[in-house]
């Protein structure tokens, strides 16, 4: 097996992109990515492309396609694979393309994701995504993707007495990071009082919980290490690439309160990079509720499980405290197509361990982690990268 | 209707036709669940999906059957009265329907067993 880096990264700003489609958010990123990585087309010998729902987002499939397309390289006849995991759908195109290089099959890869989520209405995207939790045994009864988060909070504050507080001030932490990140969907910082006085979508989560509707893509440029330095002057290294399932509905879990799914890719990924979580400088985590953050944060060895609470609160997550989380301003405030968010999260980890994050960085930041969930832990994937 | 593994001894609901703690050497068979059990953690709904919107604020909850296996469900009471612990039962009711003139959906919502502190 080959040693992967990234050498070159792009993303969209995120946010309701009224006047663009998905192609052209697609055509965007890749122009971005691809001039970083200072590649030709005739170098790209694989592209896979993570998303949620073209199906049901704006009626279209075959997606893989559809974007090596609109990146000009039909003529090339690149493969193409479009690769879907609900939100996880990003972390799996990036994943497959780094198998896809570290096997020797191809040298340079694209590892993309997209999501064009405002043409349908609130309703219809709900709907959409709710396809994540089990239609016939979730949905079927009621549940949406908000109240199966909002279970998972309800039995973390009774088990561990975390507070509605807490919850609150990994908002106001996420919104605060995504003030100073420029393709950030919110510019705006929140206060805990403005979270607590937000409306209820499903008790105890309020909408400054939830991550929003987004419209958005990101793609990182894969090659081997051994060609890296050809591409780029600062290639950042992909030491863990690791992917764990488990039960599609959240009732099924071993428990309510972990992603068994997320402790499973984190001790492969460890493993992999033999690394510690202690060894980790800034992580980029699933947080497409605030409850999804404080789980994230004790399943990947960062706190202890039911400690996850207090870190927001204390400082131990801003940037500055023991390890940063979500500097981007994570899914809740930079803004979460569900498609591109895995990418996303490596495209911030690359500004970041490049020490180009502006207002945002954490200094000398030099291994960094990325965590994405499908589903509320179907599917979770953990990336592990280093300058 | 679910199944047990007479091999493990497990329940499983929604039936399965794999038991994944002993996969091809289980032993499946049909067993029907009484259907009481325990209020695992909750939520009240307010924002819905279309087909549930008219039935907002609704609780949903995993219950723990008495055999052990868990399941999620409405629970019809007040959003103030459901809590962590509580004993309920199941009723057979409409759970959505498709519009006004589209197919009624049946199936089972959980009531409060009475007296159940």
């Amino acid at each position: 097996m080959r040693s992967v880096s990234i050498i070159g990264a792009g993303c969209t700003k995120f946010g309701e992109r009224w006047d663009d489609s998905l192609r052209d958010l697609v055509v965007e990123t890749g122009i971005m990515a691809l001039e970083d990585a200072n590649v030709s087309g005739d170098e790209i010998d694989g592209l896979y492309v993570g998303n949620m729902s073209g199906g049901r987002f704006v009626e279209q499939e075959h997606i893989g396609a559809l974007i090596s397309d609109c990146a000009g390289l039909s003529r090339l006849n690149v493969p193409s694979t479009r690769v879907e995991a609900a939100c996880a759908s990003g972390g799996i195109a990036l994943r497959q393309s780094v198998l896809a290089v570290a096997s020797g099959y191809s040298d340079v890869v694209i590892a993309a994701g997209v999501e064009k989520m405002t043409d349908v209405t609130g309703g219809v995207a709900a709907d959409a995504l709710a396809a994540a939790a089990d239609r016939e045994w979730e949905c079927f009864f009621g549940a949406t993707f908000p109240a199966l988060y909002a279970m998972i909070a309800r039995l973390h504050m009774h088990r561990y007495g975390t507070t509605r507080e807490e919850l609150a001030e990994v908002a106001v932490k996420n919104h605060h990071n995504g003030s100073m990140n420029p393709i950030s969907q919110y510019q705006m910082e929140i206060t805990v009082d403005k979270v607590l006085r937000s409306p209820l979508v499903a008790d105890p989560l309020r909408v400054l919980d939830c991550s929003p509707i987004t419209d958005g893509a990101a793609a990182v440029v894969l090659a081997p290490t051994e060609l890296a330095h050809k591409y780029s002057d600062a290639p950042i290294n992909i030491l863990a690439a690791a992917q764990a399932s488990d039960t599609l509905a959240l009732h099924d879990r071993r428990d309510i309160t972990t992603l068994d799914a997320t402790v499973s890719a984190a001790r492969k990924a460890f493993g992999m990079a033999r690394l510690e979580p202690e060894d980790i400088d800034i992580a980029e985590v699933h947080d497409a509720f605030t409850i999804g953050e404080i789980v994230a944060i004790e399943d990947l060895g960062f706190m202890e499980k039911g400690e996850g609470g207090r870190a927001a609160g204390e400082g131990i997550t801003a940037i500055g405290g023991k390890i940063p989380i979500n500097t981007s301003g994570g899914l809740k405030a930079c803004g979460h197509p569900v498609g591109a968010t895995g990418i996303k999260q490596a495209y911030e980890m690359v500004l970041q361990l490049r020490g180009e994050a502006g207002k945002r960085q954490v200094e000398g930041a030099e291994v960094g982690l990325a965590h994405n969930v499908g589903g509320c832990g179907g599917t979770a994937l953990v990336h592990i990268m280093s300058r | 209707m679910g199944t047990h593994c007479e091999k493990c001894d497990e329940y499983y609901y929604p039936p399965r036709t794999i038991c994944p703690n002993c996969r091809r050497n289980a032993k499946m068979e049909d067993h029907k669940f009484d259907g009481v059990g325990t209020v695992v953690t909750f939520t009240t709904i307010y924002n819905a999906t279309d087909d549930f919107k008219r039935q907002t604020p609704y609780n949903l909850a995993i219950i723990e059957l008495l055999e052990g296996p868990r399941l999620t469900g409405q629970v019809i009471c007040s959003p103030e009265e459901i809590e962590i612990g509580m004993r309920v039962k199941p009723v057979f009711r409409i759970l959505w329907k498709e519009g006004e003139r589209g197919i009624i959906y049946y199936g089972t919502k959980f009531v409060p067993v009475e007296g159940w502190v």
